[in-house]
């Protein structure tokens, strides 16, 4: 029985039921508009103005900006770069994660719920705090360079290059993979494991042909949410980085409050959502694979 | 569920594993009572001297100040927003309702540095950048589409016999809302504050877009501090957020159950 035949006696006829509907959902809808549709469409217009040498912006049309993207090698080096250090950053964001959603998985009662806690409460701190306590274990005078110095070792330059980048990315990303990994774990039962090991199969004979076939959606989903996160992440690269690490988001950054070339600017970004489509379709040709 | 043994292998990878993921926030509690000038780790010399630091830098009290009245905004109007939004779209089934609420919620698919950039364009042509109001609406952009989606689950998920007995006993619309349908939401109203809240306080990637030398929220400036100079201050600062998010985080289990608000 659906809502709207229940609450019919009570409700006012069919035309002001209509009103009454548009009446609630213009607030969002307005906001929806001038915030989010008007905006993105005047980006995507604002990719193909035109950019006079002293760096004035006309609104005339012309396809030089995206012209650029293909004859300027600096360009085509950022984009490569960005996708590949963002595929190895979901890479060791799986491996990182997996151990803690399996552990989380297998666990029961309140201690699964502190463990749960302590997953999402970095989530829920800013990533400009969580960069901090990186810049705290990485810099110069940090624990790790100060504990190799205690040990008589020489000091590591950790910060302000991909190391250091990589480092704090994938421990920014890890609570989104196990919140993946653990939404897709739902197939995993304990008795067909059991039934391997009663046959004799040794642990990481399990591991390899059970559990990791079984958790596979699981992985494809959180392998494409840290992909996409990691594209389009700067605070992190931005200070760990420190202007020596180029990606597309901290190009972005730079070309639109820097050098305030907006189409540049406008064009990377739809770049950055042309990557994201090409996530998303790699992600349903393997999950139509996997399943 | 029945307990089934952990291997040993699994218990030590998922420990080293907590550790990294826990480690930048644990660093920062020791690094908070520093006595040094710069940040080292671990610190030579210890102090209470960097809290009331924070207190006595002009710049992070008037973001503080800017943050907390724009997350309170924000929370109060995504509220009054969404939850006439939700009842519509939920309730009153109009049509293309599924069309509606993806694209209400469509905001989130977009990366925020994509949409910082495209909220930034119009907006200085509309002369919102480094205003208050604009900050308002560039973090209303964020948190309707959270607000909605948590609303909307939080009201498909009611049983609708309540509500039709009391309409049947002729208790008008507007009543069966007010006095049946508002107070069993409770817990999905308390999870999209906490979350609106939580999304607007710690926002970055927009408000750095919005922001200016005039007016600037906390997470910008702490930002525009570490990026200038990474010392203790911002570890001391950190520590307060850090416990303010562990509050509302607890507040919420309370009230209504942490794995029913965050994990679907």
């Amino acid at each position: 029985m659906s809502a709207a035949t229940a609450l019919a006696p009570a409700l006012p006829p069919r035309r002001s039921r209509l009103g009454l509907i548009v009446a609630l959902l213009a607030p969002i809808a307005l906001i929806n508009a001038i915030g989010f549709l008007a905006p993105v469409l005047n980006l995507a217009r604002m990719s193909f103005y035109e950019v006079e040498p002293t760096g004035a912006m006309r609104e005339v049309y012309t396809l030089a900006t995206w012209a650029k993207m293909v004859t300027d090698s600096f360009y085509a080096e950022l984009i490569v770069n960005s996708v590949s250090v963002s595929l190895g950053i979901t890479l060791l964001t799986l491996v990182c994660s997996y151990p803690i959603a399996l552990y989380l998985h297998r666990s029961t009662g309140t201690w699964k719920t502190i463990l749960l806690v302590l997953v999402i409460s970095p989530l829920l701190t800013s990533a400009v705090v969580r960069t901090y306590g990186w810049i705290a274990i990485l810099s110069d005078s940090g624990l790790v360079n100060n504990s190799l110095g205690a040990l008589g070792l020489p000091p590591q330059r950790m910060m302000f290059n991909l190391t250091g980048v990589t480092i704090g990315l994938t421990e920014i990303l890890m609570p989104y993979m196990i919140l993946a990994l653990l939404a897709g774990f739902g197939r995993l039962d304990p008795r067909i494991e059991e039934a391997a090991s009663t046959l004799g199969a040794p642990p990481f004979t399990i591991f390899r042909r059970i559990i990791l076939p079984l958790t596979l959606p699981g992985i494809a989903l959180g392998c494409l949410l840290c992909f996409v996160l990691a594209v389009s992440s700067f605070i992190t690269p931005k200070l760990l980085g420190g202007g020596r690490v180029f990606l597309l988001a901290t190009e972005i950054y730079d070309q639109a409050i820097v050098t305030l070339n907006w189409p540049l600017a406008a064009t990377l970004s739809i770049l950055v959502l042309v990557i994201f489509g090409g996530a998303l379709v790699l992600y349903t040709r393997a999950l139509r694979a996997i399943l | 569920m029945d307990e089934r043994p952990v291997s040993l292998t699994l218990k030590i990878l998922a420990g080293v594993m907590f550790a990294f993921l826990l480690a930048p926030l644990i660093v920062v509690l020791p690094i908070s009572f520093s006595g040094d000038a710069f940040m080292t780790f671990p610190p030579t010399s210890w102090s209470l001297k960097w809290y009331p630091a924070i207190f006595a830098n002009s710049k992070m009290t008037a973001a503080f100040w800017t943050s907390l009245v724009l997350a309170t905004v924000v929370t109060t109007i995504s509220l009054a927003i969404a939850l006439p939004a939700a009842y519509a779209l939920v309730r009153l089934k109009p049509a293309g309702a599924e069309v509606l609420s993806s694209l209400f919620t469509a905001p989130l698919l977009l990366p925020t540095i994509v949409l910082g950039l495209a909220i930034l364009i119009v907006f200085a042509r509309l002369g919102l950048l480094a205003t208050f109001p604009g900050l308002v609406l560039a973090h209303l952009v964020v948190t309707l589409p959270y607000a909605l989606r948590v609303l909307t689950t939080a009201l498909a998920t009611l049983p609708i016999a309540v509500e039709e007995a009391a309409s049947t006993l002729g208790a008008s619309p507007f009543t069966v809302f007010r006095r049946i349908t508002l107070p069993m939401m409770k817990s999905g109203l308390i999870g999209t504050t906490a979350l609106c809240f939580l999304v607007s306080f710690d926002e970055v990637v927009l408000s750095i877009f919005m922001t200016g030398p005039r007016i600037s929220t906390l997470p910008v400036a702490m930002y525009h501090h570490v990026e200038q100079q990474a010392d203790p201050l911002v570890a001391a600062l950190s520590v307060l957020l850090v416990v303010l998010s562990l509050v509302v985080v607890l507040v919420v289990d309370r009230t209504s159950g942490l794995a029913k608000t965050f994990v679907k």
